[in-house]
Formats: structure tokens, C-alpha cells, sequence
């Protein structure tokens, strides 16, 4: 055995999506698989068998660090109060889609 | 419509109905819940070819529902019981191999099924696909993978003779598809450090009489399934 095969133990992947050309890909969901080969055939068949996608990623779920929900404050918080952040000041120009 | 184009016509859609019986009896038990999703996904494809083909030939619900065991005309493999997982990935490899080259060439001719054979061709590239990843991982996976792997290439091998035999009314030359289709699962099967089984070739005797309606043991009770309700409830609608 070369090894090119089955461990016996499936991990877990993070499935991301591009719903069309010119949108970025978007968190889909997870799933099982033994590789990333079989991981991206599973998120063809789980997540774009409806036309969802042109264009897929698999990650392993343990190369993805996240933030803490006990850092949440110190994180997000701050930037609460601080409306002059947000361009909510321009007129967006017609025909400009997917803002 | 002649006789002749209906016959080609039913053969090759009971070979998809049949097929996407047994790989629909995974549902719910598949290994994983994944796998679940990708043989049924592969069953729909095939009910979608099955249902396409049998109009040709007739009324399709009649033709699925009430004909008997008999008048199938589906080959032997596809209505091997799924076996183990080995076994139907063993099916699957054989069976999507040799569609893909069937419609390929039902594609490039002009009859009423070129149409369709250029859809299904791009679904069987994707079950081929799926076949051959899985053998790969099953033969040079761990040491019981590996010998359920090989029980079920042997085990299902005397079946694939029967793909090449020529069907009446079907404008594709079929023994001369069976060159290319070895060639592509001898390729995977050395890859997948599994050895091609030995046995009857095209000159020799092999199993298989399903085009004349001849079948298995266990055919009857998969048609008995599939045609439970709709024999105990005609035309019944949800």
C-alpha cells in the first residue's frame, strides 16, 4: 500500500462557494471527507447540485482560527459608536449591483 | 417508431432504471451521510436518463411498473445487489466506464437519443469520476479495504462481457467500444494496486443473458420493491 488511500478516518472541511464570476466565494457549510479530492466532489453534490456555484474551495476545519465569543467585546464593540465609519454618505450610482 | 429503435430504446433505459433502483436502496445507509447525498445524486441522473429513454419506447410508467421480470431487457451488472460498499463502487466503475463511451458515440450520431446522450454524457464523466476516486482510495486503502476492493472486481467481472454484445436497433458498434473501456479500468485498477480479474472475454463464454430477458436471483425481488405500489395502487399520485 502506497498510501494514497483511506486512513479510516474522515475530517471535517469547510465548503466555500462562488455563486457566479465576479462575487467572491462564500462560507456554504461543512462536511466529512477522507481528502480534499473527495471533499470537493461531497461539496459538489451537498452545496451546488442547484446551480449554487461555478467555482468551489475546501479547507480543513483545523486550519481555520477563529476568534473567541469571550473576545467578542474588545473585538466588535468598539466600533459600534462610530457611525462616521460607514459610508452611508455617497448616492450609489445606478446599475452598481452586488453592493 | 420501428420495433427495432423501441428495443435499443428499452435496453439501455432499464440499464439506467434498473441501476438507479438499487443505487436509491442506499438511501438512509450509506457509510456516510455524504455518500448518501452522491449515490442518490448518481441514481436521480440515471432515473433521468431511464425516464427519457422509456418514452421513447412506450408509456414509461407502464414500462417500469408493470412489465415483469421477463421483459426487462437491462444487462446483468447493473442489477447485481449492492453488495457491500466495495461492491457497488465495483459496479459503478464498470457500468460508468462503459456508458460514458456509449453515450460519446450515441452523441455523435444523428438518431432521436443524441440529444440526451449529450446531457447524460457530461453526468456519466461525473459518476466515472466518482467510481474511480473511490476504487483508488478502496484498493490502496488499508489491508480490508483493499480485499473487499478485489472480491468485488472479481465478483462482478463475468457480468461486464455482456455490455459489449451487440443490441438489436442500436447504431453504436459495442464490441468494438470494449478496447478502450479495458484499457480505462485496467489503468484505474493498477492504480488502485488491484489486478485486473482474468475470465471470459469477448471470445469466451461470460455470464449474461438480460438483453433477452433472462436475469439474476435477486431481480425479482428489486422489481417486487419498485413495483409494489404502484401494483397495489394504480396511478397513484403524491
Amino acid at each position: 500500500m502506497s498510501g494514497q488511500g483511506m486512513s479510516g478516518q474522515d475530517q471535517l472541511w469547510e465548503v466555500f462557494v462562488r455563486s457566479r464570476r465576479g462575487l467572491s466565494h462564500t462560507h456554504a457549510g461543512s462536511l466529512h471527507a477522507p481528502d480534499a479530492e473527495m471533499a470537493l466532489r461531497n461539496a459538489r453534490d451537498l452545496y451546488t447540485r442547484r446551480q449554487e456555484g461555478v467555482s468551489i474551495w475546501v479547507v480543513p476545519s483545523s486550519a481555520v482560527t477563529a476568534s473567541s465569543p469571550d473576545e467578542k467585546d474588545p473585538f466588535f464593540e468598539p466600533s459600534a459608536d462610530k457611525p462616521y465609519r460607514h459610508p452611508t454618505f455617497y448616492e450609489v450610482p445606478e446599475g452598481v449591483k452586488n453592493l | 417508431m420501428t420495433r427495432a429503435f423501441k428495443n435499443a430504446a428499452t435496453a439501455l433505459g432499464d440499464d439506467a432504471l434498473v441501476l438507479a433502483q438499487r443505487l436509491g436502496e442506499w438511501s438512509g445507509n450509506a457509510p456516510t451521510l455524504e455518500e448518501d447525498v452522491a449515490l442518490t445524486n448518481i441514481g436521480l441522473d440515471l432515473l433521468g436518463q431511464a425516464r427519457f429513454l422509456l418514452s421513447l419506447a412506450g408509456d414509461e410508467d407502464e414500462l417500469a411498473y408493470l412489465r415483469e421480470e421477463r421483459e426487462f431487457r437491462n444487462v446483468q451488472l447493473v442489477e447485481q445487489p449492492n453488495g457491500d460498499f466495495a461492491h457497488t463502487i465495483a459496479r459503478q466503475l464498470y457500468f460508468s466506464c462503459y456508458q460514458e463511451l456509449l453515450y460519446r458515440e450515441l452523441a455523435s450520431g444523428d438518431s432521436q437519443t443524441a440529444g440526451l446522450a449529450a446531457k447524460a454524457v457530461k453526468e456519466v464523466a461525473y459518476h466515472r469520476d466518482h467510481a474511480v476516486q473511490w476504487t483508488l482510495r478502496l484498493g490502496d486503502g488499508t489491508a480490508d479495504s483493499h480485499e473487499r476492493m478485489r472480491r468485488a472486481v472479481d465478483a462482478l467481472w463475468r457480468f461486464t462481457g455482456e455490455l459489449f454484445a451487440p443490441v438489436e436497433g442500436l447504431d453504436v458498434d459495442l464490441p468494438a467500444l470494449r478496447g478502450e473501456w479495458l484499457a480505462t479500468v485496467s489503468q484505474v485498477l493498477e492504480r488502485a494496486t488491484l489486478t485486473l480479474p482474468t475470465g471470459p472475454d469477448r471470445t469466451a463464454w461470460a455470464a449474461g443473458a438480460g438483453r433477452q430477458g433472462v436475469h439474476t436471483e435477486s431481480f425479482g425481488r428489486m422489481l417486487a420493491e419498485m413495483q409494489h405500489l404502484h401494483r397495489s395502487h394504480p396511478g397513484a399520485t403524491w
